[in-house]
């Protein structure tokens, strides 16, 4: 379980949080929905502490995370962000490998190389172990890290704690297909019970995969609920300023058309 | 990149690193055979006759200097690897952001005040000013280069302060030379263009000192630094605290490249050109770049010196000219190529 009470983050004076509560559950896909400017980001990251709030608080399974060490907190969070650089030659195993640093010291054991053996041949990206992360195209390179992030959070029998991936936009730039086939691989990995939150601009993704959508605007949680709930034409007219028609399929639910 | 081939390499890095250091030793001002070279040493054993003279030329300044060399060479190296990581970006070196020059001038004050003030009696004064002469002007480059808004230093920024700041330690250099008694004047002169003509085995036992534990360090926080070549959050979402990462690394590599320029003078672009040779040879695993780049720089400065010392025999030039006509052609090549986002 993740609970945030209370969090208000400031840059400056500026406040890009105000005084949001939420918690998540285990086995729950929660996604932030919201115009740009409206601290989606900004509290994705104060929920993964990259941030530290200036007034409340994040409690990982009930425990104030401000004082987890980072090297303990990388054991059981992970972040999928949007497209990574690499200035310097790394091959794409080593990058996947990355995801094992915070479980080994010094060198990689028998069961960090069979996890990351595990999670390469998961995304498809064997066949390019070898090669240069520099040399991929941008949806590879996104598989690439979705099994680096994946490694990272593994189960094996040394953390049985709850798990925590978050997502900071890790959709952009990519094509329709990927996004699709990501949120599908993120839907299968959070049923393995664990809590994920994340940013998402798609909101027919969101009104898809999610099972609970926090509807920022201006650093203020507007709406939180399931996605029928949440994703109304009067409130996504009134955050947004466009206003949807709403589609009920009989396969996948609920679809919104902006005209 | 195999773990196995990285092996190979760095075994292979080992034998070149030592083939040249024998070169180093035998060819010089004078050449010493590989007999008289092991008589020189045999002499050092307990109940043989004093050395003769070439014998002494042969310990007390051809071989401190080889071994310093090697020592130069790896810190020199180790310090490229570790800015060149910490600033994820591979066209940055101690040389560069002011470390040396500001090192080199710290060293320079310290004998014209020293001089007049009858300090510094003591072994280690020296490579102190030097660190704190490199402190001062790594942090002013910091300083200077840091953007208003989000306190992020580019790398446009930092290159372009590092000149001006290099060019201002060089000026303050030039100017101590000018005030300085004669003798003291021409070793600061030597010291802007960088000289292994000082060694002894004082300055062997120091800069070994801190290369090895410098590198030892460095070594220990190689996971660390791969790590922050995916970004610094990403860094941190794995498990890096990254300021304090920066801090130690920061200060690994003003403290082992200070202390080697104290004793040689500003030598540039040997951190610039390693580490680049080594990731063509093995990719970027920073493991495998530290232990290589002090195998490398060892080498290279050695072939450096080796030319320095007989292109003009019996006098010898400046190692720092030797450095920076090949190293000066290799960087601008690399920022010809414009493959890195500035």
């Amino acid at each position: 379980m993740l609970v945030g009470r209370n969090i208000t983050f400031r840059v400056g004076s500026k406040e890009l949080i105000s005084d949001i509560s939420a918690s998540f559950a285990p086995g729950g896909l929660h996604l932030l929905v919201g115009p740009n400017g409206a601290g989606k980001s900004t509290l994705v990251k104060v929920l993964a502490r990259l941030l530290r709030p200036q007034t409340g608080v994040v409690e990982y399974e009930g425990v104030d995370v401000s004082h987890a060490s980072e090297a303990e907190l990388a054991k059981r969070r992970a972040v999928l962000s949007q497209a990574i650089e690499i200035a310097f030659p790394l091959t794409v195993r080593e990058v996947v490998m990355m995801g094992r640093y915070p479980h080994f010291s010094g060198r990689p054991g028998p069961t960090d190389e069979q996890i990351v053996d595990e999670v390469m041949e998961h995304f498809d990206v064997t066949e390019f172990k070898d090669r240069y992360y520099q040399s991929l195209s941008g949806g590879e390179r996104q598989r690439v890290n979705f099994a680096r992030v994946l490694a990272q959070l593994w189960r094996h029998d040394s953390v049985d704690s709850c798990r925590y991936l978050f997502l900071d936009e890790p959709l952009t730039f990519l094509d329709i297909r990927h996004q699709i086939g990501f949120m599908k691989q993120i839907r299968t990995f959070t049923d393995m019970d664990v809590v994920t939150v994340g940013v998402v601009h798609d909101l027919n993704l969101a009104a898809r995969f999610a099972d609970q959508i926090l509807m920022l605007d201006g650093g203020r949680v507007v709406a939180n609920g399931p996605p029928s709930e949440v994703l109304t034409t009067e409130l996504i007219g009134k955050v947004f300023g466009v206003e949807p028609t709403m589609v009920q399929t009989a396969d996948s639910g609920l679809h919104l058309i902006f005209n | 990149m195999t773990a196995q081939r990285r092996q190979l390499l760095l075994i292979a890095l080992v034998a070149v690193t030592l083939l040249v250091l024998v070169a180093s030793i035998r060819y010089g001002a004078i050449d010493f055979s590989i007999a008289e070279i092991s008589r020189a040493l045999a002499s050092l054993l307990p109940g043989r006759p004093e050395p003769t003279l070439d014998q002494r030329i042969f310990l007390e300044l051809r071989f401190p200097r080889a071994i310093l060399c090697l020592l130069v060479g790896a810190s020199l190296g180790v310090g490229g690897t570790l800015m060149q990581a910490l600033f994820r970006n591979p066209i940055v070196e101690p040389g560069l952001v002011g470390t040396s020059s500001g090192a080199a001038f710290g060293s320079a004050l310290f004998f014209v005040l020293g001089g007049v003030f009858h300090i510094g009696a003591s072994l280690w004064s020296l490579p102190i000013a030097a660190c704190a002469g490199g402190i001062i002007s790594t942090y002013l480059v910091f300083l200077l280069a840091r953007s208003r808004e989000d306190g992020r230093a580019s790398i446009v920024m930092l290159l372009l302060t590092g000149l001006a700041v290099n060019a201002l330690f060089m000026s303050a250099i030039g100017f101590l030379s000018y005030i300085a008694r004669d003798p003291q004047a021409r070793s600061i002169t030597f010291w802007s263009l960088g000289t292994l003509s000082g060694a002894n085995w004082k300055a062997v036992e120091i800069v070994a000192l801190t290369t090895i534990l410098g590198s030892i360090v460095a070594l220990r926080y190689a996971k660390q630094l791969n790590a922050l070549m995916i970004g610094e959050e990403e860094a941190t979402y794995l498990g890096v605290n990254v300021n304090r990462l920066k801090w130690i690394i920061l200060s690994v590599n003003v403290v082992i490249v200070a202390v080697a320029t104290a004793f040689t003078g500003v030598i540039s672009f040997v951190g610039l050109v390693v580490p680049h040779i080594l990731r063509m040879l093995g990719g970027a695993d920073n493991r495998f770049l530290i232990v290589g780049s002090a195998l490398t720089g060892a080498t290279l400065l050695t072939l450096a010196d080796l030319i320095a010392r007989l292109s003009v025999r019996p006098a010898e030039l400046p190692i720092g000219i030797v450095t920076s006509a090949v190293g000066v052609p290799v960087f601008i090549f690399l920022l010809r190529r414009r493959q890195y986002v500035f």
